[in-house]
């Protein structure tokens, strides 16, 4: 689905991604950890179109479509999600509105008709009620005076809406307590399925308690510097990432 | 320069969409003027002698009149003899008498702004003055409003027909001299609209007038004087566009409202008038004089505007609070792009007691414009527990627009209280790409968070206008980002 290969990026005049290759599949659920200031939110946003970064090298193909060309909106509606590590506010857009407004574009993309307002609302009812939020929220301006792990929670809110393909989530464990961290999990793992991939970017072995990987990656100084399955993660936990980067 | 802001400005550069010229016959006056082209205006309307003394009066004061400071517009000084004082189609006689009798140009050309005249597709449930360069073409619902003792008809008619009316209130809210433009309208006004609610009436539908200047080099000069008797209610509505054309236009209206003892008088205007191209050239000089005069007891007006058009818009739409427990309230959006100046504002005249206003005042500025908020609260001694609550919001598209806010505040009564709160805030890049990663354009992102910013303002809207707000909205910022 997701094919990064030697991908290079600066911002300004620095070099923050060295050389970056990852495979993802459909169905597959990757999680990359690594230390702070890595590069691993910038990853994030260059896939998902930021502007403000320059890629000097290397490629991305998304469903065998080069990404890197498309703007931001466009790989949105074919299906790319970030859930922002920071989520902005957006003061006097409701919640329910922006999410209306989202839906509608990408199915206007797909070349479905606008969705009828009975059935959003029922659905977007739904989902809220699986995240356990409460419905005010949904009339709410967009995280306007959310907490933290409130804010985290609306990102797998509109994650849960439109039903991305490739699924990008930039820490969205940090924040949340613990019982909230299990009904996120339980919203992500309820979005598992053979056509859709996860990239999670954590610090926390915790979370992929919840959610198991089939991969984890260290990120480390712009590159993947080390690969490998669920155990990885432990052994992280355990030791750190000093012995990675001396390596 | 980040790749985003370059983005806002491209979605600013949206065409006007209702630049197009209608090409018909017009009578229109040689420029210039002096006192012969009055008394040649004044007879081609037939009016009755005392409009003509009216006038000369009121242009022998302007006379002596310097011109306004701008405070924080720049403009060029205006030649006042380079403009034609009046242009009316063509027609066999005084304007014309039935719908048959407009050129079917005209009747085009209001379909295309979406104000269909001809009888059968007539919007429902609005009644709607039409008014052509200098003279009214058309008003609709006519009988049936007479049915119900509603006076509304072109100003020109009722100064023939109503001149009773037209003695006891034309000036006597905005007086002749009170300022510069206020002074020459009344000496060379050409038409607008007249509204008389008598009574106890509820106005069974909203009125409104759509104003269009169409020939070139002619100022617009529109008066508008509506009475609601005591314990009446009437929602008004304006409307206005203009051709596209390199050179200023000039568009100088006074609008009079007039209420009595538990009368209501709800009026709403959407603004947009041509504001010129992406480098400043031409666009419609708008200078209004709009004044409510809350006369009786328990009585209302809220005025609400959304002004996205103009090159240049200097306006203060105030109410004078004369009656005790009146009520004055102020919603207003004004939107600048490019090179566009906004200076807007109102001034609340608090001198009956307990009377209150509400001013919600937003402000967006996008491109190179300027956007001035200037509001006057003044509480005289009488106006014994007087309130006022003030709320200014301004909102920043990209980084070369400005935004200024100059409250005045005078207060001679102690009991007063005043609350004032204002915010400025910007788009963010930060928002537009959160916006954009949930599959919106840069474009429908803009316009839902302006929208948003709007909200307040625009359900004191007419529901049609509300609609018809927002999709401008969406237009005058179309090119901001990209
Ligand atoms: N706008 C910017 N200008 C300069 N440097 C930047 C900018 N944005 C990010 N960086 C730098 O790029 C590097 C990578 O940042 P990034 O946010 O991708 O790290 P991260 O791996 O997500 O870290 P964390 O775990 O703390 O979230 C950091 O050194 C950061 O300071
Ligand atoms: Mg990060």
């Amino acid at each position: 689905m997701l094919k990064i290969k030697d991908l290079t990026v600066n911002i300004g005049t620095k070099e923050i991604l060295k050389g970056l290759n990852l495979n993802v599949k459909a169905g597959e659920i990757h999680a990359i950890m690594g230390p702070n200031g890595a590069g691993k939110s910038t990853l994030s946003h260059v896939l998902s179109g930021k502007s403000g970064y320059e890629v000097t090298g290397g490629s991305v193909t998304y469903n065998g479509k080069d990404l890197l060309e498309m703007p931001a909106e466009i790989r949105a509606r074919e299906g790319v999600f970030l859930a922002f590590q920071y989520p902005v506010e957006i003061a006097g857009v409701t919640n329910v509105y922006l999410l209306k407004a989202a839906l509608n574009a990408i199915r206007k993309h797909k070349g479905l008709s606008e969705v009828d307002a009975m059935d959003f609302l029922t659905l977007v009812k739904s989902k809220t009620k699986a995240l356990d939020m409460d419905e005010k929220f949904l009339y709410r301006a967009v995280n306007e005076g959310f907490s933290g792990g409130e804010k985290k929670r609306n990102e797998i809110l509109q994650m849960a809406m439109l039903e991305p393909q490739m699924c990008i989530l930039d820490e969205t464990d940090s924040g949340l307590d613990i019982d909230a961290l299990r009904i996120v999990a339980d919203g992500v793992n309820a979005l598992r399925s053979e056509n859709r991939a996860f990239i999670m970017v954590t610090h926390y072995q915790r979370l992929l308690d919840y959610i198991k990987p089939d991969f984890v990656h260290v990120l480390a100084d712009g590159k993947i510097v080390k690969s490998g399955g669920a155990e990885l993660a432990l052994e992280l936990e355990e030791k750190g990432y000093g012995w990675l980067e001396q390596a | 320069m980040s790749a985003n802001n370059d983005e806002i400005n491209n979605l600013l550069n949206q065409d006007y969409k209702q630049g197009f010229i209608t090409d018909i016959q017009a009578d229109t006056f040689p420029v210039g003027l002096n006192e012969e082209v009055i008394a040649k205006l004044s007879k081609v309307k037939n009016e009755p002698e005392f409009m003509l003394e009216y006038r000369l009066k009121a242009f022998r004061h302007w006379q002596t009149m310097p011109s306004p400071d701008w405070a924080q517009l720049k403009i060029e000084p205006i030649d006042y003899q380079e403009i034609s004082y009046y242009s009316a189609p063509k027609s066999k006689d005084n304007g014309p008498k039935s719908l048959d009798e407009i050129d079917p140009e005209i009747l085009e050309a209001y379909k295309k702004l979406g104000i269909p005249l001809a009888e059968q597709e007539q919007l429902a449930g609005i009644a709607v003055d039409a008014v052509f360069d200098s003279v009214s073409v058309a008003t609709t619902f006519k009988s049936k409003l007479h049915e119900v003792g509603v006076i509304f008809c072109p100003i020109s008619e009722a100064i023939r027909e109503h001149s009773e009316l037209i003695k006891q209130y034309l000036s006597s809210v905005v007086p002749v001299g009170d300022n510069f433009f206020a002074a020459l309208n009344s000496a060379v006004f050409t038409d607008g609209s007249f509204v008389y609610i008598p009574k106890g009436v509820r106005c069974p539908m909203e009125l409104s007038t759509y104003f269009r200047i169409n020939a070139s080099n002619t100022g617009q000069f529109e008066r508008t004087l509506i009475i609601a008797d005591e314990g009446s209610y009437v929602s008004y509505l304006e409307g206005c566009s203009a051709p596209q054309r390199d050179e200023n236009q000039l568009h100088a209206a006074v609008v009079e409202l007039v209420i009595l003892k538990d009368a209501q008088i709800k009026y709403s205007t959407v603004q947009n008038w041509y504001p010129g191209d992406k480098e400043g050239k031409g666009g419609i000089y708008n200078f209004v004089t709009k004044r409510a005069d809350c006369r009786g007891e328990n009585s209302k007006v809220s005025w609400t505007q959304v002004e996205t058009g103009s090159a240049i818009t200097w306006k203060y739409p105030s109410c004078v609070l004369t009656g005790d427990n009146s009520v004055g309230e102020f919603y207003s959006v004004a939107v600048t792009n490019n090179l566009q100046q906004a200076d807007t504002g109102t001034k609340m005249i608090h001198i009956g007691k307990n009377s209150t206003s509400t001013i919600i005042s937003k402000g967006i500025s996008a491109g190179r414009a300027q956007n001035t908020y200037r509001g006057l609260v003044k509480i005289l001694k009488s106006a014994e527990n007087a309130r006022n609550h003030t709320q200014c919001d301004s909102l920043l598209v990209g980084d070369k627009c400005g935004a200024h806010t100059f409250p005045y505040v005078e207060v001679k009564q102690p009991t007063a209280q005043i609350e004032h709160e204002a915010t400025t805030s910007k788009i963010s890049e930060d928002q537009l790409f959160f916006c954009q990663q949930r599959g919106l354009s840069a474009e429908d992102a803009v316009s839902m968070i302006v929208n948003g910013f709007c909200k307040q303002v625009f359900k004191e809207l007419p529901m049609e206008f509300a609609v018809e707000a927002q999709a401008l909205l969406g237009l005058s910022l179309e090119g901001s980002v990209g």
